[in-house]
């Protein structure tokens, strides 16, 4: 079994997935996800001593592009996550939602989401991460947009989609700086070359700057956060595995994989610590606003991305280990989370925590889990979330990190205490509301398949509380992955009496005291109405509305209908273009003129001249055609005179179609005789054919004026006859040389014929009496 | 374009025109010539016979329609790149045989293609402006 094949395992299953949610029940797709945790967990041992798994499988071999895979301690946490809640939330999606005609392209787009996680976590090219990055940028756009029915559901898979897509191409743009400076893409290598501490002053400050855009975007950082919010309009599981395990942790992968190269560069620690305690304060603020369960989670999501990124900032060893564990503490508890979430949904028809309560008689394995959860996300003991949450508390005292920012850490830590006692308290053993449930609803357990991923889930939290032991030394490889040295990591439960515990009972009190008055801090936060109509969501309306504003606007400006506009439009700013470039790179050269030559030289000159004067004063279409007709007839003497009887010949041939075929149209056309245009306008396309025309002499003097590099026409003058067994080379270039360019340029014409077919009956809604004998331009009737 | 010395002219241009266009697009590898400028020589020879004869005229001296023809003409180029393929070689690595010491390649379908795909055009776009 290769690491290869893990990856590639579920893209190659996707038809029988697909075929699989068509025909079968559905739950068996989850042993897609399962087969791969098994796989993942038998290179645990081998991580676990600090080794490395690499692969690599060449991609686009002209250009240097490989596919590097690679399986250190950080890519096989974030792999085992992917995969076993995966398989939880398979399973549970396979209950939760109705078997239709949506089910097989839900779930192929869901095994095609994992595999893009799976894809990136375990890249170890820039470039690979990049396109896998996307990838799960676009699967995700379909689960977002499970419901393609409602307008909300549209909505909120767009905004999705334009956040993280907008963030992908900054980080691009950072992944090629980067990956250029170092001389290569791949990670590893730019780790082991210590990159980071070559690169300084702004180049950094701005590789920084464009690749942590790209981590924030995904990772839903303050103010990109709002499109994490709305895409709890997805179904529960997609919510489940987008918020837990995969999409929105990867932006925190991608700052963990790159810790080591960027966090030499001096905005590294304060650009984390800054975005990611303002996440973590409006995470906690907006968490505490909602009422709706998935809404609330996810923005105790957003809290908890805020927290994590901001641990990566931290310039302590400790950091990286606690932003490890918490990242597991976070993924196990979440998952869990939302998926009782879900099934609340499912069961007494609301999400609303307001109005639920007393669920706990009702359902008893669901209200295990949601305590169990709660008591990790409110970092109780003996839960691993207390680990956890000490661990964050120890990097907080350390004296690396600025008292506004730890003050914030309390906050949000009191935010989670609140949130988990409204989840496991309020909905399960407070006042049960019954009335205030939707009629008809009979809250009850659902079935094994739904709750059995939360619970493992759930039990795993307190197992691993009790027996720290057993990730201890798979965290330890993925901290000495991001710290690029062995790591020694020691968790355990008790710690005695220090001040992380005096902290942790500070914030339980608050939270608590939070809790008691949840509803006058939800009424208080409510007043603040300016957080709906200018917080990021509303700009983010507000720009989009601008941006179709501005489209419309800039629409009526170049498109305005007019052949004579665009004319000018196109060759005006074709002329200006060129000329600015050639005046501001200094490029405008005059050739030394010549005085000898045949006379042919000096009479063509002349009689072409003529011919556009006979042009410009054409008093008809006709006269005007004709005079053109002489102009295009003399530069092809010209081509002719020149050496290039191709291309006279061809010049002769298009010249004398477009005269017959001209004619021919402006016989049939009501055009008017007289010139509509003011002196003003006349004056205006003067200006414009003028500058155009001195524009291309320009490029003319200065190409001519230029020595012939002749290496080209060198090659093709001697290959020509021994390599093409022809002696035109112009001829053989077209066939042979560049054969595929001549392929596209007929593929062009043969779309422009077809275009002008699809116009042509387009426009004509009658039927037009034509000759039934041709079938290829036959319309579809009326 | 009614004009008698047009009519009368371009029913004996065509055939010519024809004839040179054939003529360009076999000698077009060794000398000027090739099937771009054939293909503008034998529409320009459609062209003026249809234009004071109209599109029932165009229709009976072309034997298929002039879409088929450019589908025909793209077809053609696009499978004389596949001997290259067959032989291993990049897509478009032209093949050549020797017949009685002339050299003879899938440049000729390749060029038969650019003739067929341009007079293709050309004709749609015509038949297109005759049809109104």
């Amino acid at each position: 079994m290769t690491l290869f094949l893990l990856i590639f395992l579920p893209l190659l299953a996707t038809p029988v997935v697909y075929l699989m949610g068509r025909v079968s029940n559905p739950a068996f797709i989850a042993l897609v996800p399962a087969l791969l945790f098994c796989g993942f967990a038998y290179y645990a041992p081998t991580v676990m001593e600090l080794n490395t798994i690499v692969q690599h499988v060449q991609w686009i071999p002209s250009l240097g592009i490989t596919l590097s895979f690679r399986l250190d301690g950080l890519a096989l946490v974030f792999a085992l996550l992917i995969t076993g809640i995966g398989t939880a939330i398979f399973l549970y999606a396979s209950a939760y939602l109705p078997r239709n005609e949506q089910t097989p392209r839900f779930f192929t787009a869901l095994n095609v989401f994992m595999a893009s996680m799976l894809g990136a976590v375990l890249s170890d090219d820039l470039l690979g991460l990049l396109v896998f990055w996307e990838l799960t940028s676009l699967s995700s756009f379909i689960l977002i947009g499970y419901d393609p029915a409602r307008a909300e559901s549209r909505r909120s898979a767009q905004q999705g989609l334009l956040i993280t897509v907008a963030g992908g191409l900054a980080m691009l743009a950072g992944m090629v700086l980067l990956g250029s400076f170092g001389g290569t893409y791949r990670i590893s290598e730019l780790v082991a070359n210590d990159t980071g501490a070559r690169l300084s002053g702004s180049l950094g400050a701005v590789l920084v700057f464009l690749i942590a855009a790209g981590a924030f975007s995904k990772s839903a950082q303050f103010p990109l956060h709002s499109w994490l919010a709305n895409a709890m309009v997805a179904p529960t599981p997609v919510s489940a595995y987008l918020h837990s395990a995969t999409m929105v942790k990867l932006g925190v992968y991608l700052l963990a994989r790159l810790h080591p190269v960027l966090s030499d560069i001096a905005l590294w620690t304060p650009l984390l610590l800054a975005v990611g305690s303002l996440t973590m304060f409006c995470g906690a603020v907006l968490a505490l606003r909602e009422t709706d369960l998935k809404r609330i989670l996810a923005y105790t999501t957003i809290v908890s991305l805020g927290t994590m990124v901001m641990l990566i900032g931290v310039d302590h060893s400790a950091a990286i280990i606690a932003m490890l564990v918490f990242l597991v503490v976070h993924a196990l508890y979440k998952a869990s989370l939302f998926m009782v979430a879900g099934i609340i949904d499912h069961a007494a028809g609301t999400r609303d925590s307001a109005i639920l309560g007393g669920l706990g008689k009702a359902m008893p394995i669901t209200a295990v889990i949601a305590c169990l959860a709660a008591l990790s996300m409110a970092g109780l003991p003996p839960l691993l979330g207390f680990i956890g949450k000490e661990l964050i508390y120890e990097v907080a005292l350390s004296g690396r990190v600025p008292y506004m920012v730890f003050a914030v850490v309390i906050l949000a830590n009191a935010c989670m205490v609140v949130v988990a006692a409204v989840i496991a308290l309020r909905c399960f053993f407070g006042q049960g509301a019954e009335a205030a449930l939707p009629p008809g609803c009979k809250p009850h357990d659902p079935s094994a398949r739904m709750w059995a991923g939360p619970l493992v889930l759930a039990i795993l939290g307190l197992v691993l509380g009790l027996m720290p032991k057993w990730i201890q030394s798979l965290l330890g490889a993925a901290a000495a992955s991001v710290q690029g040295e062995a790591v020694n990591l020691q968790l355990a439960l008790w710690h005695g009496l220090t001040p992380m515990l005096a902290f942790s009972m500070v914030t339980l009190a608050a939270g608590v005291g939070f809790y008691l008055f949840w509803s006058r801090v939800q009424r208080c936060l409510h007043s603040f109405g300016v957080i709906d109509r200018w917080g990021p969501d509303a700009l983010y309306d507000k720009g989009m509305e601008a941006l179709s504003r501005f489209s419309t606007w800039q629409t009526g400006l170049i498109q305005t209908g007019s052949l004579r506009h665009y004319m000018a439009m196109s060759v005006g700013i074709v002329a200006a273009a060129i000329l600015i470039v050639m005046v501001a790179s200094d490029a405008l050269i005059f050739p030394p003129l010549r005085a000898d030559g045949a006379g042919a030289e000096f009479v063509l000159p002349l009689l072409l001249i003529a011919a556009s004067i006979m042009v410009l004063r054409s008093r008809s279409f006709v006269q005007g055609i004709i005079s053109a007709g002489a102009v295009g007839f003399g530069v092809a003497v010209v081509f002719l005179l020149g050496g290039a009887p191709d291309l006279a010949f061809t010049q002769f041939s298009v010249e004398a179609l477009s005269v017959v075929i001209l004619l021919a149209v402006i016989g049939h056309m009501p055009f008017r005789s007289a010139d509509p245009r003011t002196p003003g306008q006349r004056a205006r396309d003067a200006f414009i054919g003028v500058l155009f025309g001195f524009s291309f002499v320009a490029v003319m003097f200065s190409v001519v004026a230029l020595p012939f590099n002749e290496s080209l026409s060198d090659f093709f003058r001697e290959s020509s006859f021994p390599l093409a067994h022809g002696r035109n080379l112009v001829n053989v270039i077209i066939v042979d040389f560049r054969a595929l360019d001549t392929l596209g340029e007929i593929t062009v014409l043969a779309l422009a014929a077809l275009a002008a077919v699809a116009v042509f009956f387009g426009s004509s809604r009658q039927d037009l009496p034509m000759d039934r004998s041709a079938p290829a331009i036959s319309r579809k009737e009326p | 374009m009614n004009s008698v010395i047009f009519r009368v002219g371009s029913s004996v241009i065509l055939p010519f025109a024809l004839l040179l266009s054939l003529y360009l697009l076999w000698r077009g590898h060794n000398e000027p010539g090739g099937g771009f400028i054939g293909g503008l020589i034998a529409a320009a020879g459609y062209a003026s016979y249809a234009l004071p004869r109209g599109y029932t005229a165009l229709r009976q001296v072309l034997p298929i329609d002039s879409l088929q023809l450019l589908a025909l003409g793209l077809g053609a180029a696009l499978m004389s790149g596949l001997a290259g393929l067959m032989a291993d070689h990049a897509y478009l690595t032209h093949a050549w045989t020797a017949m009685g010491g002339m050299a003879l390649g899938t440049t000729l379908v390749f060029d038969i293609g650019v003739y067929l795909a341009v007079l293709g055009a050309i004709l749609t776009f015509l038949s297109l402006f005759l049809e109104q």
